[in-house]
């Protein structure tokens, strides 16, 4: 696998024949992979090939069957590591939002970082005003979250997660659930994100945003990874069957 | 209207028979709030355990006793809870009936708020509980930051009804000898020969209470339902 040398080399998830059943039914067939610093992989594949359950997997939202996952060099599959401490280093943004509707905007964003004392309220407020702000979503700080539209929500789960300063965004189809129109103002801040630097793991039937901004493209399917590489060449040439079949229904 | 006047004041009036009235509706609110606390203390925790064994497969044990304590509860008769309280469990203790009484209407009241906190618990999304838990909180924070709040609104009217059974089926503590709002009717009735006029006095305090609750009740959901339009 050719490596994109204007990127960080250094490793921040090493994933190593990771396993996943429920029941009879092995979702993930040994998975291995890396993610390295200021990457932006998008996972893609058709429904069922276990692309979601891999990305959850990652946090531990879902718990392997077998298989190691190192995050900064922690085995966080060990059962002995404190998962809720490197939780907080991985963000994690959901199809459906799972913002919380008795908190408003606000309390939303600013939640973890006091409760986990990772900053006082004044300074989760600032940091919370400045995200919002980014956004251009100040306007929202303190209604809560059933009067938003979707891409609105979507955008400040997104934010709620980097209040948290994570080293790496986890992105469940984040645009799915969405109104076309509402498509591009959540793919906007991602992109914005990813030109930042940000480390990002991205589920996602979007292909323009594979293109224009990730860094290595994943194709999996019936659990395995069948094939990656820079968009380019996973785009230009896919060598895989399945994968020619896939592209040529969506593209 | 002679007559109304006299067995009002023979009912009443009289050798102050009204303070009777007044002393057991202290009781009955003193019974109805010891049970109420020690309801949803032990309500809480047996929803907790079974939500949390269900979600994770641990505390078998607890879940296990749990399961004993909202059978048995449920499926025996409040009175037999009641009378085996105070003549079996506390049979030879000095203990007030007050207490005992608050003790086994509480265990009783228990197992009910049990079953609506945890039917609140099952009724929140697991998005909720995975947006907690992604941003790094432990679970017993997402729990009490994120569901518990959710859950408590959405059941807030099953606890109501709850509470307004827990009120009214205190009257039964005349049986371990605690002299309520009913019993204290029905002294009155013993004196007076009148069954009506006490009888019906207890119906209205009752009803009172009871509403009182409910428009409390009614404003604090409201007061909770703020984030919806």
């Amino acid at each position: 696998m050719s490596v994109d040398k204007s990127i960080d080399q250094e490793v921040l998830i090493q994933v190593e024949d990771l396993r996943k059943a429920f029941g009879e039914n092995e979702v993930l067939k040994g998975i291995t992979t890396e993610i390295k610093k200021g990457e932006v992989v998008v996972i893609i594949g058709p429904s069922g090939s276990g692309k979601s359950t891999f990305l959850r997997s990652l946090n531990l939202l879902e718990t392997p069957t077998r298989g190691t996952i190192l995050f900064e060099g922690v085995n966080i599959t060990d059962p002995k590591t404190d998962i809720d401490l490197h939780r907080q280093k991985m963000g994690m943004v959901f199809q459906h939002f799972n913002l919380f509707p008795h908190k408003t905007i606000r309390e939303n964003i600013t939640l973890a970082p006091v409760v986990l004392k990772k900053m006082t309220k004044e300074e989760a407020d600032r940091k919370a005003t400045e995200l919002l702000e980014r956004v251009g979503l100040l306007d929202k700080a303190d209604v809560y979250p059933e009067q938003l539209s979707g891409g609105q929500k979507q955008r400040i789960a997104i934010i709620r997660s980097l209040a948290m300063d994570p080293d790496v965004m986890l992105f469940d189809e984040p645009t799915s659930a969405l109104d076309p129109e509402m498509v591009g103002e959540v793919l906007e801040l991602m992109k914005q994100l990813a030109r930042d630097g940000m480390t990002m793991a991205v589920v996602t039937h979007e292909m323009g945003f594979a293109k224009e901004v990730g860094t290595r493209v994943v194709f999996m399917d019936e659990g395995q990874i069948k094939e990656e590489g820079s968009p380019e060449e996973f785009f230009g040439s896919p060598k895989d069957t399945r994968l020619q079949e896939f592209l040529s229904k969506i593209l | 209207m002679a007559d109304f006047s006299a067995k009002f004041y023979a009912n009443f009036i009289q050798d102050d028979r009204w303070l009777s009235l007044v002393r057991g509706l202290k009781v009955t609110i003193i019974v109805t709030i010891e049970a109420l606390l020690l309801g949803v203390i032990i309500g809480f925790l047996v929803a907790i355990i079974r939500s949390y064994h269900d979600k994770t497969g641990r505390f078998k044990i607890l879940d296990a006793v749990s399961k004993v304590y909202l059978t048995v509860i449920r499926g025996t008769p409040t009175m037999i809870q009641i009378l085996i309280m105070y003549l079996v469990v506390f049979g030879s203790s000095s203990m007030d009936s007050i207490i005992i009484g608050g003790i086994a209407f509480g265990i009783n009241s228990g197992a009910y708020v049990a079953e609506i906190i945890r039917s609140g618990i099952m009724s929140i999304p697991a998005g909720q509980t995975e947006a907690g838990r992604s941003l790094g909180l432990s679970y017993r924070q997402t729990m009490w930051l994120i569901i518990i709040p959710q859950a408590f609104k959405n059941v807030l009217p099953a606890l109501v009804n709850e509470m307004i059974v827990l009120i009214k089926e205190t009257a039964i503590i005349g049986y371990i000898g605690e002299q309520d709002l009913t019993k204290a009717a029905m002294v009155i009735q013993s004196r007076t020969f009148d069954a009506f006029m006490p009888l019906l006095a207890a119906a209205v305090i009752y009803l009172a209470l009871v509403m009182l609750l409910t428009f409390f009740m009614n404003k604090l959901e409201r007061r909770l339902r703020t984030n919806e339009r």
